[in-house]
């Protein structure tokens, strides 16, 4: 996958509330799939199938070798997505915070005209 | 002080900005359609605007170009303003000119740029919505095209501070 693919899998992963809720349960902690279908209140090939998703967009893994197949959070992939957004939002804000100096400037200015005779 | 700018992505096209800000909405808007004001702020460090031409008006059109005070590159915005409601409607259809950089930006489609300015005791909230024509779009204007000026000042910058620390 190139970089741009990967970010579209983990967001398009990522835009599912139930798919998020189990990232959140996850980070707490590794889980079986039983464990993550309980609060749900979803079937288990419901949860199963979210799971692939975030799987194949690298969001998670499998610990194969136990027998309860726990899911555990893989926190790169996230931590790429939110490097994505931060990168743009700090473009946006480095423009932003050019324009509060210029508003402000722009605020004084005519304060200062009215107090002139 | 203002809360730092908040950036969302509400589909696989979009891209949400939201900033407030310590001013009346008309000054914010003045801020966004006076060519000699949108000078002022829009931009990048190390980058010079040479040219800010902007006809704000349903069907008007603009170009925004940057030039790097160093070497010359150059790249840009431009397009056609398609709402104009002062002060608080600004949609326009955006352009990207990749001037010397010969980015990856797509130039086919444009991206639907809407500002929407709404005021609450004074303070100016801002939602800036980026509608790209594709998912691909989206992500390529903001992991190549839009970044690269700013990267390019941040490189330099790292390597200024790298001189001033040895």
């Amino acid at each position: 996958m190139t970089p741009s693919e990967r970010l579209d899998a983990t967001f398009a992963a990522l835009a599912d509330p139930t798919r998020r809720a189990i990232l959140a349960r996850l980070a707490t902690g590794e889980a079986s799939v039983t464990e993550l279908a309980e609060p749900f209140d979803m079937s288990q090939p419901a949860v199963s199938k979210h799971l692939k998703v975030l799987e194949r967009a690298g969001l998670i893994s499998m610990d194969v070798d136990a027998q309860r197949r726990p899911r555990r959070l893989e926190p790169k992939r996230l931590q790429e997505a939110v490097a994505w957004i931060e990168r743009y939002r700090a473009i946006w804000e480095h423009n932003y915070q050019r324009l509060d100096a210029l508003l402000e400037e722009l605020q004084r200015q005519p304060a200062r005209s009215k107090r002139k005779p | 002080m203002p809360k730092p700018a908040e950036v969302t992505t509400p589909s696989d096209r979009e891209v949400c900005v939201t900033r407030t800000f310590n001013a009346p909405r008309q000054l914010v808007w003045d801020a966004h359609t006076k060519p000699e004001l949108v000078r002022k702020w829009q931009g990048y460090d190390g980058w010079d605007m040479p040219v800010c031409d902007m006809d704000v008006r349903v069907g008007g059109t603009y170009r925004w170009q940057w030039k790097n005070r160093e070497d010359g590159q150059q790249f840009g915005f431009f397009g056609t303003f398609t709402e104009v409601t002062p002060p608080s409607r600004l949609t326009h259809e955006q352009y990207f000119d990749p001037g010397n950089f010969g980015s990856a930006m797509p130039v086919g489609d444009p991206c639907i740029v809407s500002l929407e300015l709404s005021e609450q005791m004074g303070v100016t909230t801002l939602v800036c919505r980026l509608t790209f024509a594709s998912k691909e779009a989206r992500d390529d204007a903001v992991s190549t095209g839009m970044t690269e000026g700013m990267e390019y000042s941040y490189a330099r910058l790292d390597g200024l501070f790298a001189t001033k620390a040895a």
